[in-house]
């Protein structure tokens, strides 16, 4: 069984630790050999930042994001190996140290940044930086066989770790070149003209498999929580229930006497209990009495009231901020010969990653040293120095697996607390969610209510269209509420927020996931409203925008739309983009009307994600989008009571199972040669839309309110 | 206390309190990792192991059960990731995060010793019990019944 903790960086942190905290440029290839201890220098070398090479052949790549199951640690080595040209077979992947100047991008995509990995951003933003840098990478090898040959540099060729001298018929592997490669002192950057022709790709939109798992199916991926540190103890901590209260402990005598217990760490949200084992430390968070104290502003909460708020706030003269503007809504939308209008709803919803949140912690007097599974490398070293005055350079962070992350693990929270308790016990410190902390101490999707109104002209055509979105975390409300690609003259798409001083957080797809729902459900209600074929109607208003169209058509034709449905079934449809991705869905369903129980049996999905680096594992991220998506839509609502998180693990908080996946899922990648896109979210956006839109066609009742549980499907269905 | 049973066909003896529990003897007096906490009280199936053959949530588990008797983990189903429901993981690329996928296979492991040829309504209803986050659960079927028709 190889050794995981080997292959997540942690052995690499150690030895560019030998070199004191260097710093080195990515245009710089080189490494000080120091860095090296003696008698490694003939067997292997570091190429550059990115790569480190064997003499065996084995070529090390060092992966730049947090892998938390999209697949992308395998993806974006592959972008490198292609331009390095190295013998995929020989490849293996470790995690990059934290080291954002080299291992970080942009926003653009442009090189240094942050090695957040969010937004399904990791290969669309990666992807030209590690193209070049892996053709330096090659380049650097062929300057060392050219300058050992005697011969133009240019007159080289590569074959997946061979290079080659027509001229002489020389061969030689990149292995054996480990022995007399000089790192040059710089690189220059390569043409675009010199990285491969595309059509010569041997990995890049091809198939391979992902290199995490093997290691997921015997066990030896190592997430924080599977980390061991010599001494370390347990912690587990009550957090306060309403957001903002301050805990007093009422039993301090009491937990202190439980054998185990080794200390209680008062923290400003809640009480940690430390303990020599974890069922002592889990055993005495629930033995704690403890009093809340304050009146913060989450108390007064009640998220089934703030529907009539948001309503409320909608009605007023208040203008909230603007997503997007064109022609003039207010002139035109009353001139309207028709105006059709619904309201949409989404209660708030809850990552549930299956890995609980966790971290190992070890605070010294001048250093710390953590393992987290963390989508914000830079960002959880950068929040742990300051937190503790220290340099970012005294904190070592060992990144590990994530068993989950869909934007809940972009926090710091947790890496925070392990840390103030390590500091305060002075040992090493295996922090423990439970699931319980997980969902009670959540940040949630917002909850928000969408008021829809569009205007239909006198050649029925949409004239207009109004949308404002109300709900609560601010910036989280307004992703994907525009419609570009729906050519509508007047349009005012809008924002407006109430902050209940709840906690609430990027969620997978963040806005798009609601406002999809309502764009898309009420686009359908505007099409049965003009007696008018859904798909049709979207094709109309897309018709100045090929590449949606073409993905539009393309599930349209996989689903035969159109055609005949099995008796008791129908089918939905919708369009979405995401993260620079175009996709659309159509799902087929039925419904027991005697429970309300929605099943779907099909989905059909077609997307559009510029090059596709990785296709089989694109679909399969689209697979899981659209399956977490359904979870999500048929089951998924937390609710707060006067500030408190009503639900607690999945008994009341169901999330989907293997009897409601459904049946079959299809799905097709649309060629393309434009940039990479984000792919790891744009299956999900659509799926409320294309449920209900199969549901109003079996029933003629309209779902305006996720999730679409039995009791709700009834209450319609009776309506 | 003193607990001795078969840890994937060895036999260990581990101290622990009264009110030890099997999972966190796995992992953290053991350090067999493999074996995941998902949720607490058996309800997400990421835990699953096998004591006398037969799948249990470690997680509720106390560690008294499993004296005398056979524990498997998925460190013990195979040494080399030979067993064929890991062949067939590693064929149909099932993980994504990987975190509940010892669990599954575990689930698996037991569903295929006692019935070698399920088919997808009783795959479905044994399968059930263990949840997934990232939706993999159609290719877990899917390399469940590729074992089947090998097994």
């Amino acid at each position: 069984m190889e050794k995981q903790l080997e292959s997540q960086g942690l052995s690499r942190r150690k030895f560019l630790k030998v070199g004191g905290g260097i710093t080195f440029l990515v245009t710089a290839v080189g490494l000080p050999a120091l860095v090296f201890k003696k008698g490694e220098l003939a067997e292997s070398k570091q190429i550059s930042a990115w790569v480190h090479l064997s003499s065996d052949g084995t070529v090390t790549i060092y992966n730049p994001a947090s892998e938390m199951g999209q697949g992308t640690m395998t993806a974006l080595a592959a972008i490198f190996a292609e331009e390095m040209d190295a013998d995929w077979s020989k490849v293996k992947i470790e995690n990059a140290p934290v080291e954002p100047e080299i291992y970080g991008i942009g926003w653009g995509g442009e090189r240094g940044g942050s090695m957040l990995t969010v937004g399904s951003r990791s290969v669309s933003g990666h992807f030209n930086n590690l193209r070049q840098s892996g053709a330096q990478a090659r380049y650097a090898l062929l300057s060392a066989v050219a300058e050992k040959w005697g011969v133009d540099r240019k007159e080289l060729k590569t074959d997946s770790g061979l290079v080659f001298h027509p001229k002489s018929n020389k061969k030689i592997t990149y292995g054996e070149i480990v022995e007399f490669v000089k790192i040059p002192e710089s690189v220059p950057e390569i043409p675009d003209s010199d990285l491969k022709n595309p059509k010569d790709f041997k990995l890049i939109g091809r198939d391979y498999q992902r290199y995490d798992v093997p290691f997921k199916v015997d066990g030896s991926a190592i997430y924080s929580g599977d980390i061991h540190v010599p001494g370390m103890v347990y912690a587990a901590i009550v957090r306060s229930p309403v957001n903002g209260t301050q805990p007093e402990l009422k039993n301090e005598t009491a937990i202190r006497g439980i054998k185990g217990v080794l200390n209680l760490v008062s923290l400003e949200h809640g009480i940690g209990v430390v303990a020599s084992n974890m069922e002592t430390a889990l055993k005495a968070k629930a033995m704690m009495e403890i009093t809340w104290n304050g009146d913060p502003k989450a108390k007064s909460h009640n998220s089934q009231d703030a529907y009539e708020e948001y309503e409320a706030l909608s009605k007023s003269s208040q203008t909230g901020s603007i997503v997007a503007q064109s022609g003039d809504l207010n002139r035109e939308l009353p001139k309207a010969q028709k105006t059709i209008r619904a309201d949409y709803k989404n209660d708030y919803i809850y990552h549930a990653q299956m890995e609980p949140l966790n971290a190992v912690a070890h605070v010294k007097a001048d250093s710390a040293e953590l393992w987290v599974g963390t989508q914000a490398a830079d960002g959880t070293r950068n929040d742990v120095a300051n937190h503790l005055g220290l340099d970012f350079k005294a904190v070592n962070l060992h990144t590990c697996y994530l068993g989950g992350g869909f934007g809940r693990r972009s926090m710091t929270d947790f890496v925070i607390e392990a840390v103030d308790i390590s500091k305060a016990v002075n040992l090493p410190v295996k922090l423990q969610w439970t699931r319980e902390d997980d969902l009670q101490y959540g940040a949630f999707r917002p909850i928000s209510l969408q008021k829809l109104e569009a205007g239909i002209d006198q050649n029925g055509n949409i004239n207009s269209w109004k949308h404002v979105v109300v709900g609560t975390g601010g910036g989280l409300l307004g992703s994907g509420a525009d419609i570009p690609f729906y050519d509508i003259p007047n349009k005012l798409i809008e924002v407006r927020n109430i902050d209940h001083g709840v906690r609430t957080k990027h969620w997978r797809a963040v806005g798009h996931g609601p406002n999809k729902f309502a764009i898309e459900t009420f686009v359908d209600e505007i099409a049965l409203e003009q007696k008018k074929d859904p798909y049709q109607l979207r094709r109309e208003l897309m018709k100045n925008h090929p590449r949606e169209l073409a993905v539009l058509d393309k599930v349209a034709d996989m689903a035969k739309w159109g055609s005949s449905v099995p008796e008791g079934r129908a089918r939905g449809i919708a369009f979405a983009e995401r993260s620079g991705s175009l996709a659309a869905g159509i799902c087929e369903i039925s419904v027991d009307r005697s429970t309300g129980k929605i099943k779907v049996h099909n989905i059909w999905g077609s997307l559009d994600g510029g090059v596709v680096v990785h296709p089989a594992n694109a679909k399969y991220q689209m697979e899981g989008s659209l399956v977490m998506g359904l979870s999500s839509v048929l089951f998924e609502s937390i609710t707060f009571k006067e500030g408190q998180v009503e639900q607690s693990n999945f008994y009341d908080y169901p999330i989907l199972r293997m009897e409601d996946a459904p049946e079959e899922i299809m799905l097709e990648i649309i060629p393309s040669t434009e940039k990479p896109t984000g792919i790891g979210e744009a299956g999900l956006p659509f799926m409320g839309a294309i449920i209900s839109n199969a549901f109003a066609a079996l029933t003629g009742k309209r779902l305006r309110h996720m999730p679409f549980t039995p009791e709700k499907v009834l209450e319609v269905l009776a309506s | 206390m003193q607990y001795s049973f078969i840890l994937n066909e060895k036999p260990v003896q581990v101290t622990a309190e009264e009110d030890a529990n099997l999972l966190w003897t796995l992992r953290e007096r053991l350090k067999l990792t493999g074996t995941k906490f998902g949720c607490g009280v058996s309800l997400c199936g990421a835990c699953t192991v096998h004591l006398d053959g037969k799948p249990v949530k470690s997680c509720i588990t106390p560690l008294s059960q499993a004296v005398g008797k056979k524990v498997t983990t998925i460190e013990g189903l195979s040494e080399d990731r030979s067993h064929p429901l890991q062949v067939a993981w590693i064929e149909e690329q099932v993980p994504q995060c990987g975190y509940c996928q010892s669990g599954q296979i575990m689930q698996a492991a037991a569903l295929l010793a006692e019935n070698p040829n399920p088919n997808r309504e009783e795959i479905i209803k044994h399968m059930n019990g263990v949840l997934c986050r990232c939706g993999t659960y159609l290719r877990i079927l899917k390399a469940i019944e590729k074992t089947a028709q090998k097994v």
